[in-house]
């Protein structure tokens, strides 16, 4: 019979709207990270890493950039006879078919796919965190704590505490009482979204929950385990961890990677961080180049000044272009004396000459001023910008856009021009 | 694809002095990401060839590493695929190969099992892309038994370490030389030839019957006249790894433009081992002029006209001139290099100079400790 100890399910379907024309055309885990990886390659490599050779993604919304990049695994070398890696979308029934409403409820349709396996552990993951975990640690920690479910947690700043789930635990680490954002935090230990749950424990209270509308882990299932007396423990953990949910958590993680020493550090043997390549030649400077405190992807070429940026696979930077403090994905095409001040420019964009990015004072942008603020510029992919175009700060492009799109080729700051994708 | 492809990536040469102790001219690296036997190995697969054959000899242990899974050059398939042949001992066989016929004799039962008509034959050192059925096409076209690929070299290269060919107005060759004291004419065999499977089969056994082991010298030289064996003119860029100078050459021919988007930006790609390294890294003092550098490299210093290889590191106030740093060398800070090619996993004590003389390529090989914090 098949049998593995410990399974993963790793939430993938989530829309990440936070993250704005980033994911319009694409879910969240699959946004590209670092230069050269895409949000899920963490928990993806975590789970190889620590020997969690069985993984369901489940996918919901936009799944096509999500499914060719994972494809059959591997890269993460999840391409196994048993178990490996499963894109596991929603599916029509033969009673009454449903999306998937809620975290637990997507797990919850999956049942079967985890019974296959047999486990005794399931490990509940969200592909959006930047981070690397070794959750056989957190498994010893299951198992010699007694839990029948374990919340990995970690100490945050307790005036931030009120913007996470917290958990309050006895000097054992048992979880006593948990309190979903509250107002005034009694402990400073956040939930991190990862679950190991006795397989058992997850079963009974997946179809006890069943019928509860967007079933929930945080709502809805941890507090039904919580209740009915069983022993919920959290697991501390203190390395780097980074929820990526926002442009401006979005923008500071990627620049934290360029650091002299970054406190995540992708460039240790151990723990490896894995990823689909599909450009694999080397990247080149051109004789006036300009590089520093960056990291850049395979087969870009820099003919411009590059500064404290982020800079994915196959870009062009074209002569007499300064870019600082931004971020650029695969196959972006810049022109030649452009100027980018802290842009998120999305994958093959293609930029004029003289284009500006980032240029003027601040103003709050005029549809989503939640979403795209501090003064970070933001070109949804496949964009296109024509020559001599100057955009302000807080401003999102999205869609191939032409001189008429723009009064006097002049963007002001807080300005939002979307003419492509989901709005 | 009709054909079948045989690799042959057994040689080892002098003229690379210390480099070819540690691996086969196939498993030098290229370019910044790659091995020589990638650009051979991606051609077949572009060219869909779906078996292929690679006869190591020489040092294997890098090239058998490189191609210890087949799936990056996309032949990890159900049928065909490729596979690594090395020399072995069998009941009446306990010699290496003894040259290119006889790897291909020792290993007849791949011909004989295959089933495809056609055999592209093709050296694991060149740098080239090439598409196989376009030979193919003008094999047949031909009628020719043999079809060699070849290519005009400019007047300023001593040609006399290739195999040089001469063809009549029709292309066939009438003339081909093995490594001629002096060369009759200026076009040189890419080591690359088509035939059919039988046609070869039967070759190598009556070659082997004679105890003769050459492929060119045994089999291309001696059936010239009896057999149809036509040129096949390629223009595009190809180089061979023959040398020290031919090595660094190649290697600095990657900074040109146009050479670059030859290679790297015109369908269809090179593929190579995917190493999993992180995106290169630039910290404040790196300072990077027409240079190639690849993943999980870190710079701190100065990197002018060089190809800095995966993963190496380079200190602060470093200065690489006009150098070839091969894969996973740590170079200590304030050192100086020039004209130099540093041999992979080496490291460069801090405050060290080598400099080459112009012309003449230093190779550098320190074999120091390396600690790790």
């Amino acid at each position: 019979m098949i049998k593995k100890e410990m399974i993963a399910m790793l939430l993938a379907g989530g829309q990440g709207s936070r993250l704005g024309v980033l994911t319009s055309k694409v879910a969240k885990p699959a946004v590209a990270f670092g230069g050269k990886y895409r949000i899920i390659d963490f928990p993806l490599s975590n789970c190889i890493n620590s020997g969690v050779d069985t993984v369901g993604v489940l996918t919901q919304y936009q799944p096509l950039r999500l499914n060719t990049h994972i494809g059959i695994g591997i890269p993460w070398d999840l391409d196994r006879n048993i178990g490996g890696v499963s894109v596991l979308p929603p599916y029509e029934k033969s009673g009454e078919s449903e999306w998937y409403t809620g975290t637990a409820n997507a797990i919850y349709q999956n049942l079967d796919y985890m019974e296959g396996f047999n486990p005794d552990y399931v490990l509940i993951l969200s592909g959006d965190h930047i981070y690397k975990m070794d959750y056989e640690v957190m498994l010893d920690f299951h198992k010699s704590s007694g839990a029948e479910v374990t919340i990995a947690v970690m100490p945050v700043p307790i005036e931030e505490a009120s913007r996470f789930g917290i958990m309050i635990t006895d000097e054992n680490k048992r979880i006593t009482e948990f309190e979903e954002k509250p107002e005034h935090p009694r402990s400073n230990l956040a939930s991190m979204g990862i679950y190991i749950f006795n397989w058992k424990t997850l079963k009974e209270a997946l179809i006890t929950m069943a019928n509860q509308p967007a079933l929930d882990f945080g709502k809805h299932v941890i507090p039904y385990c919580h209740d009915k007396g069983a022993p919920l423990y959290a697991y501390e953990f203190t390395g780097y961890w980074k929820d990526v949910g926002t442009l401006s958590s979005y923008w500071e993680a990627n620049m934290e990677l360029i650091d002299i020493v970054p406190e995540f550090n992708l460039y240790e043997e151990y723990w490896k961080i894995y990823t689909r390549s599909e450009i694999q030649p080397p990247q080149y400077f051109s004789g006036d180049s300009v590089v520093e405190r960056s990291i850049i992807g395979e087969g870009t070429d820099i003919y411009g000044k590059v500064y404290n940026s982020v800079i994915g696979c196959g870009v062009t930077i074209g002569k007499g272009t300064v870019v600082r403090d931004s971020i650029i994905m695969n196959q972006t095409q810049i022109g030649e004396s452009c100027e980018l001040y802290k842009a998120i420019v999305a994958e093959n964009v293609t930029i004029g000459n003289r284009v500006r990015l980032g240029i003027g004072e601040e103003a709050p942008n005029d549809t989503a001023p939640h979403i795209y603020n501090h003064g970070i510029v933001t070109i949804g992919e496949k964009s296109i910008i024509p020559d001599g175009i100057t955009v302000g700060k807080n401003t999102v492009i999205f869609g191939e856009t032409t001189d008429k799109d723009y009064e006097n080729s002049y963007f002001a700051s807080g300005k939002s021009l979307i003419k492509a994708g989901e709005q | 694809m009709r054909a079948i492809g045989i690799v042959l990536a057994g040689g080892n040469n002098r003229r690379m002095q210390e480099l070819s102790q540690k691996r086969a001219i196939c498993a030098m690296p290229i370019a910044g990401s790659y091995r020589s036997i990638d650009f051979t190995l991606s051609n077949m697969s572009n060219s869909h060839i779906q078996k292929v054959a690679v006869f190591t000899q020489y040092n294997a242990r890098s090239l058998n590493e490189h191609l210890s899974s087949s799936k990056w050059w996309d032949f990890g398939r159900k049928q065909g695929g490729l596979f690594v042949f090395t020399p072995v001992v069998t009941a009446d066989n306990s010699n290496w190969y003894r040259g290119t016929a006889d790897a291909i004799y020792q290993n007849l039962s791949f011909l004989k099992n295959s089933h495809e008509p056609y055999v592209v034959i093709a050296s694991g050192d060149g740098v080239y892309k090439l598409d196989f059925n376009k030979v193919l096409e003008y094999h047949i076209e031909k009628k020719a038994d043999i079809t060699v690929v070849c290519r005009d070299m400019p007047d300023t290269t001593d040609v006399c370490r290739f195999g040089t060919v001469r063809m009549n107005e029709e292309n066939r060759i009438d003339e081909i030389e093995e490594k001629p004291l002096q060369a009759k004419s200026s076009t040189v065999s890419c080591g690359i030839y088509v035939l059919r499977r039988r046609q070869l089969i039967e070759m190598i056994e009556k070659c082997a019957e004679e105890d003769r082991y050459d492929f060119v010298r045994d089999i291309l030289v001696r059936y010239k006249d009896l057999k149809r064996i036509y040129g096949y003119k390629i223009k595009e860029y190809w180089r061979n790894i023959a040398s020290v100078e031919d090595y660094y050459s190649t290697n600095m021919d990657f900074l040109k433009p146009e050479v670059r988007n030859y290679f790297f930006k015109q369908y269809p790609d090179i593929y190579s081992k995917v190493d999993d390294l992180p995106p290169a890294k630039y910290n404040p003092g790196a300072c990077v002029h027409n240079s190639l550098i690849s993943s999980g490299c870190i710079v701190n210093g100065v990197v002018e006209n060089s190809v800095i290889f995966k993963k190496s590191y380079i200190g602060n106030n470093c200065v690489i001139k006009n150098s070839i740093i091969l894969n996973d060398v740590y170079i200590g800070d304030n050192t100086y290099i020039e004209n130099c090619i540093v041999e992979s996993r080496d490291t460069i004590r801090a405050n060290s100079r080598y400099i080459g003389e112009e012309g003449k390529i230093r190779i550098v090989v320190e074999r120091n400790e390396r600690y790790t914090i």
